[in-house]
């Protein structure tokens, strides 16, 4: 389903002296669908730069990324649009929603914008905000006002509310109590069951063993280890 | 997929200075397009030749027009620009009073827009100027006030619904969010939010402002100089900047 081939990347910051910072050098991973592959390496060694050219939220220098029959590195904006919102799913760090929208509303809103009908959408926002423990008063209000914990939880109602094949996942564990993230691994599992291809960065070794079919060192391909 | 609009080679200048060159394009619909840049980039001048504000000294706007497809909107005589650009097209002003008429009331305001596409039943459209205002969160007893007594905010979306009303498929917008205040900005960006995606709308928006396109924005184009120097994904300009003046923007925004 996600078939990354020889990729490589580097960022030039032309207003530091045109500095030139080679992050991924000649990276290849393929991950089947039902599979949950987990990235590893230490910090700073490219586990997000990864995810993040693989969502087309950073810019591929050379290789191919494949996600589905669409090739990432040279797709059309359009294409990629279509692809985010039908196809790979993310699960960032970050909540960034535009304020004053209810909570509701931001996890439903994957599906109404993939032309679900209003009230189913809003059912199953229901349902997840319901497995993930958020207080059905906070419903109506929106997140970012939210606790650090909360917002985590609302991010993963979000990201789970549509079943995209490929799913893309930055610490889904973080910042979650025991309960929690129990059910934030149940829900990983449920995703593969059904056939979800898989990427995670978890820092929670336990929970990597327990979900991860196997581990992919990125470490390997980072260009200051190389020389 | 055809798309709604397709923009070639616009190039305006005024006298020696370039105003804008070499600019082309294609928006699809359903999507929204920001232009971002410093001012004086040319991104108003971009967005009036578009709109066809501005006769542009060269290049094509070809727009997917209901009944005869694709048409170049620069060659289009007047009385046919002027007719889609009260129909399938809208413009929102940064300055509300530029947009609205200011001694028509509300509900004038909204009504004009459904008269000038031949509706006469004077109750039906009352009954729609109703319904718009209440989609921006204006209240029904203001209907017969005038544009002169609102606030900033509430001229803005008193703007937004009269330019709505027609139901149009293509919404250009300079600096819509603009000179308000940051809750009010937040409210209106939410309501041209949900209005994109209830009405399927294709919009182009120029900013200066990088929060208001990243929230809005599918695509992002950044001028600098008449030119546009970096477009793509909207996240990916703001995340991976290639261009050294797109980095110096994208570092120059103050966090809160």
């Amino acid at each position: 389903m996600i078939t990354v081939e020889n990729v490589s990347k580097s960022f030039t910051l032309h207003n530091q002296g045109a500095a030139e910072i080679p992050v991924m050098h000649d990276a290849s991973l393929s991950v089947a669908p039902g599979e949950c592959v987990a990235l590893v390496g230490a910090s700073g060694a490219g586990k997000s730069t990864l995810m993040r050219m693989i969502y087309g939220n950073y810019l591929t220098q050379s290789g191919k990324i494949m996600v589905g029959d669409l090739d990432i590195v040279s797709a059309a904006p359009r294409e990629l649009i279509h692809l985010r919102r039908t196809t790979l799913g993310y699960v960032s760090q970050f909540l960034r929603v535009v304020p004053r929208v209810s909570t509701l509303d931001v996890v439903a809103e994957p599906l109404m914008v993939t032309g679900s009908n209003r009230d189913l959408a809003m059912e199953r926002a229901k349902a997840l905000l319901l497995r993930l423990n958020i207080p059905q008063r906070l419903w109506r209000l929106s997140p970012t006002t939210f606790s650090g914990g909360e917002q985590q939880r609302v991010n993963i109602a979000r990201g789970f509310a549509y079943p995209y094949p490929a799913l893309l996942l930055d610490e889904p564990t973080a910042s979650l109590d025991p309960t929690n993230r129990a059910t934030v691994l149940e829900m990983i599992a449920e995703a593969k069951a059904r056939g979800a291809a898989i990427i995670g960065i978890f820092h929670d070794h336990a929970a990597r063993d327990k979900i991860c079919d196997r581990e992919f060192d990125v470490t390997a391909f980072t260009p200051d280890k190389l020389s | 997929m055809t798309p709604l609009l397709q923009v070639e080679n616009i190039a305006k200048m005024y006298g020696a200075r370039i105003g804008c060159a070499n600019v082309s394009f294609d928006l699809y619909p359903g999507e929204v397009m920001g232009i971002v840049g410093e001012s004086g980039s040319g991104k108003s001048t971009l967005l009036n030749c578009l709109a066809g504000h501005l006769q542009p000294d060269a290049g094509a706007v070809c727009f997917d027009t209901r009944t005869e497809g694709l048409r170049n909107t620069v060659t289009m005589s007047e009385p046919e620009r002027r007719m889609l650009s009260r129909t399938d097209w809208a413009f929102v002003h940064q300055h509300a009073r530029d947009g609205l008429r200011m001694n028509v009331s509300a509900g004038g305001n909204v009504g004009e827009r459904l008269m000038a596409v031949n509706a006469r039943h004077y109750g039906d459209i009352r009954a729609k100027a109703i319904d718009w205002l209440g989609r921006v969160e204006i209240s029904a007893d203001r209907i017969d006030d005038r544009p002169t007594v609102f606030s900033g905010g509430m001229q803005q979306r008193l703007q937004i619904a009269r330019n709505l009303v027609t139901g149009p498929r293509l919404v250009f917008m300079d600096e819509p969010t603009g000179g308000l205040d940051v809750s009010v900005q937040a409210r209106l960006l939410d309501l041209l939010r949900g209005l994109v995606r209830e009405m399927g709308l294709s919009a182009i928006i120029v900013t200066h402002d990088l929060a208001v396109v990243r929230l809005l924005a599918d695509r992002l184009m950044v001028m600098k100089d008449g030119h546009v120097i970096e477009s793509g994904l909207t996240d990916q300009v703001l995340d991976d900047p290639q261009h050294a003046y797109t980095q110096l923007l994208v570092s120059s925004v103050l966090q809160v």
